[in-house]
């Protein structure tokens, strides 16, 4: 090849399409609506789990509440003058309204979540500026506006398919007694209830001191059998929540995609289960095992998903840490001697109003700067 | 030596691009460019004061003679790059956006060099004779700062220097020029890194080498007992070579906040400027050409390039085979820290490390959204800084808050904007933070 043919086939930039911006000049390719979508993914199996215990009931409440809240945030945008598409496109809406679903009973009516929507997105979030700026979780403050608004409706639980109604482990407590003796009797009652294993803890007397009687309190509902049942899923409960083992799935991929901060989980879990593991020890009559308290109730849900939100959460490691122990605190003392059979929901938002103080306590020492003795 | 037997230093914080393009010119042999028929020598090119034009238009200069005078102690002289006639003193782009001074020196296609000053045995002469001819030779900090050389190696006789520390880690994407001179030259690193230490008195020399140029590494290895460095491996993070991030990866010393490295007792000079030094001392040669990396994914040939001063962006670009598309941007240095330029008629210049060319796609202009707490950045930061929060003071103009939150800390290694998933424009907040509380202290 010649010369000349080199410098023919030699394509110069004209240079006219050339951007002047401000350095770095490359970004991570991980966005906002990118962070969202893999938080919906890492729900997958605690919908599955809901949707192979509850059946087409928690189709229902899931599809109502993505649609609800994602409808709700476009009628704020579009009422505060706001892009309607550049709010939605961001997922968030969806994923509130996938948490909240999962925040309820399967048996709510649709009017429970249209409330919960526009509770969780105009109260929770929009009000304060929208997504980033509010303090409390938008799912959370929906699902707490909803157990004190409608309480009856709140506290429906509905039992799982699998179940079964000749099931004598769950015939035992959780059947509410009448439909349970219209079942045996071969009626059909017009809707099932059962209740939660926290609600019966709840309303089972507490019985003081270390006696065997205080031992066997908890029996029916805390035994090996009954536990492994919880871990799987087959309890009553929200839909989302009901599942350790679809949970616990999720978070490994939240924790292997870097988009929760593994010690908020762990501290949490680790301080409901150290809590309630020194009071069932010198009381057993008064709170189930550990093992019990990580495995039933919204804990799990509400460690993995809910407390590592990250708008609502510390920004530091160390705030992380101190936050989750506060929930785990809290949650402990209100299932053991609140009034309330369940504490997260509370306790998370308790603590997501304490964050800015966190944040201003745990900020890191810059790099250069010694600490100051005294 | 097959294993490495040293453990691999870092800092804390950082984040590693992904797809860092560095595989596109490390495999390039360092080329030399050939003569032009035209340099435009940029006068300003230096930290400081800058230098003196003592030329005028018509006259004849050989090459390495000196066309302009140090204008400062803070400052160096500038050398012609061949021999030629002195065209004009004119105003040409800069790097920066603005119009800057420059002599046009004509080639006479001779190359002839100038009277040069004598070589001298570094390990016998006297440590200020050294550090004249560095001085001389105008000589500065070749990894983007452009800091005068002489200047670093004349610490305050109060300031203990314990560490000489030669930056190799190239930590910037893309970037393979200090990677192949390393592979290329060892012992003009080496010796630059002993002369350095001669001036300072220092017998503890490191050169920190990020791990991914294991090549580098070995080459160094096999000549650095004679010349009494240590060769230190160094976790592939940005920004791994940031002053005080490498200091605090090879010493564990931490420069205290607002203070310079040597207040840790530490002195830093880039390999490439180490180089210069030993160039200057061993054959009398001013600063007058430089290794720059000619790369980006929309250049047809990357590699890497010995340019003379003054040579047009364009003509590397030519020298690289073009391009394959019309770029999206144009960059002089790296991507996390170089200068978006809108024109190819800057000149490579001391400190020009590398020509980026992007294709348009990957200059995709972000819409920033609202913070979301992620805490990436916070993660992120080499200094230990909030980013978000101290950006959300700034676009409140709440400067006091973000001066309070240790603003002036922030070395602007462009980390946080990076990692950002709301794309929020931070390092640019934070240039105008500091600008504006700057103005402000002026004031009062």
């Amino acid at each position: 090849m010649s010369e000349e043919t080199i410098k023919s086939e030699l394509q110069m930039p004209k240079g006219d399409e050339l951007v002047l911006s401000s350095s770095p000049h490359v970004r991570t390719k991980e966005s906002v609506p990118a962070i969202m979508g893999k938080v919906m993914l890492a729900l997958v199996p605690a919908v599955v789990a809901g949707i192979l215990f509850f059946g087409m009931d928690a189709v229902r409440v899931i599809v109502y509440c993505i649609v609800f809240c994602v409808g709700a945030e476009a009628l704020w945008c579009k009422l505060a003058k706001k892009p309607v598409w550049g709010t939605i496109r961001d997922c968030s809406a969806a994923l509130t309204g996938l948490l909240l679903a999962l925040n309820l009973s399967a048996g709510v009516p649709f009017y429970v979540c249209l409330i919960g929507a526009f509770l969780a997105i105009w109260l929770g979030k929009q009000v304060y500026g929208g997504l980033g700026h509010n303090p409390f979780n938008p799912a959370l403050v929906a699902r707490v506006g909803l157990l004190i608004a409608l309480p009856a409706a709140m506290t429906t639980w509905v039992p799982t398919g699998k179940m079964g109604v000749t099931n004598a482990e769950y015939a035992k407590g959780f059947y509410n007694q009448n439909e349970w003796q219209q079942l045996e009797a071969g009626a059909e009652p017009d809707a099932l209830t059962c209740a939660t294993p926290l609600g019966i803890v709840k309303t089972t007397p507490k019985v003081l001191g270390n006696t065997p009687e205080a031992q066997n309190n908890y029996a029916a509902v805390d035994n090996p059998t009954m536990l492994r049942e919880y871990f799987l899923g087959n309890r009553g409960g929200c839909l989302g929540e009901t599942s350790g083992l679809a949970l616990l799935i999720g978070a490994v991929m939240l924790i292997c995609w870097r988009l929760i901060n593994w010690r908020v989980p762990l501290c949490y879990v680790g301080t409901v289960a150290l809590f309630t593991g020194i009071v069932h020890y010198f009381m057993p009559g008064v709170t189930p095992t550990p093992l019990f308290h990580v495995l039933t109730g919204g804990l799990l849900l509400g460690a993995i998903f809910m407390a590592t939100d990250m708008v609502t959460s510390p920004m530091t490691c160390a705030g992380c840490v101190v936050f989750a122990i506060g929930c785990g605190i809290i949650t402990s003392v209100i299932r053991i001697w609140g009034n309330y059979p369940e504490g997260v929901s509370f306790s998370i938002l308790f603590m997501n109003a304490l964050v800015p103080l966190i944040d201003r306590w745990c900020v890191k020492r810059p790099f250069g700067y010694i600490r100051k003795r005294g | 030596m097959d294993e490495m037997e040293f453990k691999v230093a870092t800092f804390k914080g950082g984040v590693h691009p992904s797809g860092d393009g560095k595989n596109l010119s490390s495999g390039a042999a360092v080329q030399t460019a050939p003569l032009q028929s035209e340099y435009r020598v940029i006068i300003p090119q230096n930290i400081g004061a800058p230098p003196k034009v003592i030329v005028t238009p018509g006259q004849l200069v050989k090459k390495g003679e000196k066309i302009a005078e140090p204008g400062g102690f803070v400052s160096v002289p500038l050398h012609a790059p061949t021999s030629g006639k002195v065209e004009a003193l004119e105003d040409v782009p800069g790097p920066m956006g603005v119009s800057v001074p420059a002599v046009r020196i004509s080639a006479d296609g001779e190359d002839a060099w100038g009277e040069l000053p004598p070589p001298m045995d570094w390990k016998t002469a006297a440590p200020d004779e050294l550090k004249k001819r560095i001085a001389d030779s105008g000589i500065v900090g070749m990894g983007g700062a452009a800091f005068p050389t002489h200047v670093k190696l004349s610490p305050p006789p109060d300031k203990k220097i314990d560490y000489l520390i030669l930056n190799g880690a190239e930590c910037e994407p893309y970037l393979t020029a200090d990677h192949r001179l390393m592979l290329e030259d060892p012992e003009s690193v080496l010796a630059g890194a002993a002369i350095c230490g001669r001036i300072l008195g220092v017998k503890n020399i490191y050169i920190g080498v990020e791990v991914n140029k294991t090549d580098a590494i070995q080459a160094l290895l096999a000549k650095a007992g004679a010349y009494g460095v240590q060769i230190v491996g160094l976790k592939v993070r940005y920004p791994q070579g940031a002053e005080k991030q490498l200091i605090y990866a090879i010493t564990r010393r931490k420069v205290p906040a607002g203070g310079l490295p040597m207040d840790a007792g530490c002195v830093v000079q880039n390999v490439g400027t180490a180089a210069a030094c030993a160039a200057a001392v061993l054959r009398g040669e001013p600063l007058i050409e430089r290794i720059t990396t000619v790369t980006g994914e929309a250049i047809r040939h990357p590699g890497n390039w010995r340019f003379r001063l003054g040579t047009p962006v364009r003509t590397a670009i030519e020298l690289a085979g073009g391009v394959t598309c019309e770029p999206g941007k144009a960059i002089l240095g790296g991507p996390m820290m170089g200068f978006a330029q809108k024109s190819f008629d800057v000149t490579i210049m001391k400190n020009t490390s590398g020509i980026l060319l992007l294709p348009p796609e990957m200059v995709r202009q972000y819409e920033s959204t609202g913070c979301i707490r992620c805490g990436r950045c916070l993660s992120a930061c080499a200094m230990n800084l909030n980013p978000g929060a101290l950006a959300t003071a700034i676009e409140s103009e709440k400067f006091d808050i973000a001066a309070n939150n240790h603003l002036m800390d922030c070395i602007e290694c462009g980390s946080c904007a990076y990692i950002c998933p709301a794309h929020r424009p931070l390092v640019q907040h934070f240039r105008r933070g500091k600008a504006e509380i700057r103005k402000r202290a002026k004031k009062n």
